[in-house]
């Protein structure tokens, strides 16, 4: 069998045609970096025991510009994300599935990166990729390459996690500083270049919520701020709750560099993405023990307690700002884009 | 309309016209063609990748020192 | 951030808003035009209106770049995209601009148009030379602003002979527009919170005409909150004492005649033009600029013959209404309901200077608590 030529081979359409080159792909790459036995075995899926209690499974589909950002890449936060989605039931996630539509005349170099990154970000959560696919489309069919993972997991018994759980009184808690993520990929944008030293916040929170959960298994939403940032998530649960939430602009954590790549884009750090933070509800008794718990964990040293349920029949969320005002803080109409007025 | 941030300049470039700006860890290299004269340390407004205007500090010191005189009146009344 | 934070400071704010308070006349009320979209903006942000008495109230001026310009330039600048198949590079901010029949540019780049975002105007100058082989052209909208960078980079671009590279200009001028509110009189306006980065453009003296004939006092206010409230306090006083004077509150960046330099780079590059239509606000003369003859060459509306084309509004939008500052957004009768953020009818609903956009968020707060 031919060995890929890593350094400079490109993908081409024959590594998706499920013949010799596709095996060759697979075999030096994917079996090679995920390394573990489920894998290695070479079946189209992959068995194994499960322990009793309830299941999760969550998928999500990567595409991000660029592939490659400060702080991360699509391989990284394709892992970090799904075992977020998972994670944010209370479970402790299992193990990972990792499709992969890639474009033709993609650098084997780059993707190889990509892989290798996933790998390390797999294994440092504990959580291994133990089945995938790889498709390839023609050249101009897609954007490099676009990563779908799939995560399972268990529930702890007594954990009950859902957005609709919020009630008026409960507090709102956010695990750390808001719109790393979205600020950092913006700085490395094609025509927007800026210099910061910011980084992505991605990161796996599994092991955040495990101690959590052990702690407060009566915790009532758990959900990670990603696409649309704090604003939508917040807007998100008070409509699954049919409540309204209350929070103040001087608790939520703010990075000077964000606020100041905000000013000058004209931007609202509350809508920026997150790929490493968790806003957490939880019954008001709980809250000062769970946020020490938090505050104990390296991904969440600056968790702030940032608001309070209300009960709202219109749902809204409202802001009181640092300059003594109130404001409402509304769902994202369109996409947050650069502003010159 | 027209959003445009106070940045200090952090260094200059005359030959190509432009300024390396800082906004709190944030910098970005801005065309300085629209002033006469700009120096290192200098705050200026940043709109759409030019800076528009610089910022006149003593200006800026006496309006501050305004509100400190109004919130004072304020505590009086 | 300096220059930015001792400009938000709560404690200030609330200082001066009592003073404002205790020097307002229970008998009268305070109709303060904010001209800019930027004041609107920082207005609802901050929740100024909260710290305001109940008789000094904001009405929100054309001052938005994308409210005022009209559909049908939108239409054509999608034409150009569609048809002449240029590369067209725009601000972000007009993407979702309704355009006529529902479209958008946001639209016209989903069917396929190579429709660009930049954020800045130099940033074409670079797509111009990345692609040789295509004609880029950068739909130019904006205020005295945004007009010297524009005027900079067709300066550049003549001495480069950049012979791919076009201008669509829409820059339109803030003193006519203004000129022409006062005289319609329907505002009914007692005071005028001026633009702060025009000014800084143009200067405060670019104001005297207004205020000396039509009586009414203006303040140039910067944009951060404690400005735009120490300035609603100087136009209170000026009011009280039956004055009509240009004052200047944002006097860190604003001159009497401000920066001569960018002045003249626009008068090098641009002339006026006679007539410009305005979204809301009709056809006004002498109220826009136009790329001169010496710069033909990088004129998107002479390279590619381009016609004026006439949409008329979506029925039932009262966005022009708004933007003279005669009607509120809630007195639409699409408001909320055909027209949301999400699905903007209107210019004002899609901006976050719009001032519908702005009412939408902070109207429905105020049911919700009962407050008014
Ligand atoms: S609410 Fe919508 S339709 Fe009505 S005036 Fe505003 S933008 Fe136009």
């Amino acid at each position: 069998m031919s060995r890929l030529d890593i350094k400079h081979g490109i993908i081409e359409m024959g590594h998706g045609s499920g013949g010799r080159a596709s095996a060759t792909l697979i075999e030096e790459l994917f079996i090679r970096h995920f390394d573990n036995s489920l894998l290695s075995q070479g079946n189209d899926q992959a068995a194994f025991n499960v322990p009793a209690g309830r299941m999760v499974i969550s998928t999500d589909a990567h595409v991000i510009t660029p592939l490659f950002f400060p702080g991360g890449d699509i391989g990284s936060l394709s892992v970090h994300g799904t075992i977020n989605d998972v994670a944010m039931s209370g479970a402790s996630p299992l193990y990972l599935a990792a499709s992969f539509i890639i474009e033709e005349g993609f650098p084997l170099a780059d993707l190889e990166a990509i892989v290798i990154s996933m790998a390390r970000a797999s294994k440092a959560a504990g959580v291994p990729v133990v089945t995938g696919d790889t498709k390839v489309v023609e050249r101009g069919k897609g954007d490099g390459v676009f990563i779908t993972t799939t995560g399972i997991g268990i529930v702890p018994a007594d954990v009950d996690i859902s957005g609709d759980r919020a009630r008026a009184g409960d507090l709102i808690i956010v695990s750390g500083s808001i719109g790393d993520h979205g600020i950092a990929i913006l700085s490395s944008r094609e025509g927007l270049e800026f210099g910061t030293a910011m980084e992505s916040d991605s990161a796996a929170l599994h092991t955040l919520v495990a101690a959590m959960v052990a702690d407060v298994p009566g915790i009532r939403c758990l959900r990670d701020p990603t696409r649309g940032g704090l604003a939508t998530t917040l807007n998100e649960l008070a409509r699954q709750s049919g409540v309204g939430m209350r929070i103040k602009e001087t608790a939520i954590p703010v990075k000077a560099e964000v606020k100041g790549a905000c000013e000058l884009l004209g931007l609202d750090p509350l809508y920026i993405a997150n790929e490493g933070k968790l806003v957490c509800i939880v019954a008001p008794e709980d809250a000062e023990r769970l946020l020490t718990i938090m505050q104990k964990h390296p991904l969440a040293q600056n968790a702030a307690i940032i608001g309070t349920v209300c009960t709202d029949a219109q749902q809204m969320v409202v802001m009181a700002t640092a300059f003594g005002g109130k404001r409402v803080v509304d769902w994202l109409a369109g996409e947050q884009l650069p502003r010159i007025c | 309309m027209c959003l445009a941030v106070p940045a200090r300049v952090e260094s200059l470039n005359p030959a190509a016209s432009t300024a390396m700006i800082d906004l709190d860890g944030i910098r970005k290299e801005v065309s300085t063609q629209l002033l006469d004269e700009v120096a290192v340390g200098d705050y200026v407004l940043v709109h759409v990748g030019f800076a528009l205007e610089r910022i006149d500090a003593v200006e800026a010191a006496k309006t501050l020192a305004l509100f400190a005189e109004l919130r004072a009146q304020d505590a009086e009344g | 951030m300096k220059y930015v934070d001792e400009f938000r400071n709560g404690d200030t704010a609330s200082a001066l808003a009592r003073l404002i308070r205790a020097e307002v006349k229970p008998g009268r009320n305070y109709r303060l035009m904010e001209f800019c979209g930027g004041h609107t903006h920082a207005i609802f942000r901050f929740g100024v209106n909260d710290l305001m008495p109940e008789n000094v109230r904001f009405i929100h001026g054309p001052g938005c770049p994308v409210c005022v310009l009209p559909a049908g330039r939108i239409e054509s600048a999608i034409r150009l995209a569609e048809e002449e198949r240029v590369i067209l590079c725009t601000y972000a901010d007009l993407m979702r601009v309704p355009a006529g029949s529902r479209d958008s540019l946001h639209k016209a780049k989903a069917r396929g148009a190579d429709i660009r975002m930049i954020y800045s105007a130099t940033d074409v100058l670079a797509i111009a030379q990345a692609n040789p082989e295509r004609q880029v052209v950068f739909f130019a909208i904006g205020f005295e602003t945004t007009t010297p960078p524009t005027a900079a980079v067709l300066k550049i671009a003549k001495a480069m002979q950049l012979n791919n590279f076009t201008v669509f200009c829409n820059h339109v001028q803030t003193p006519p527009a203004m000129m022409h509110i006062l005289s319609a009189g329907e505002a009914g306006i007692d005071g005028i919170l001026g633009p702060s980065h025009v000014s800084a453009i143009i200067g405060s003296r670019a104001y005297a005409d207004c205020c000396d004939k039509y009586r009414v006092p203006l303040v140039i206010a910067g944009f951060e909150p404690v400005d735009v409230i120490q300035s609603v306090l100087m136009l209170v006083r000026q009011i009280n004492a039956g004055e009509a004077e240009v004052e200047n509150q944002y006097t860190r960046a604003v001159s009497q005649t401000g920066n001569q330099k960018a002045q003249a780079l626009m008068q090098e590059v641009f002339e006026q033009r006679p007539m410009f239509e305005w979204r809301g606000l009709g056809s006004l003369p002498e109220s826009a600029v136009q790329i001169r003859s010496e710069y033909a060459a990088f004129d998107a509306e002479k390279r590619f013959n381009m016609k004026e084309i006439a949409t008329a509004d979506i029925k039932g939008c009262i966005c022009p209404a708004v933007l003279r500052g005669v009607n509120n957004p809630d007195e639409c009768k699409l408001f909320g309901t055909a027209c949301t953020p999400e699905d903007p009818k209107g210019a004002c609903m899609v901006s976050s200077e719009g001032a519908c956009a702005a009412y939408y968020s902070y109207g429905r707060y105020r049911e919700t608590t009962g407050t008014t």
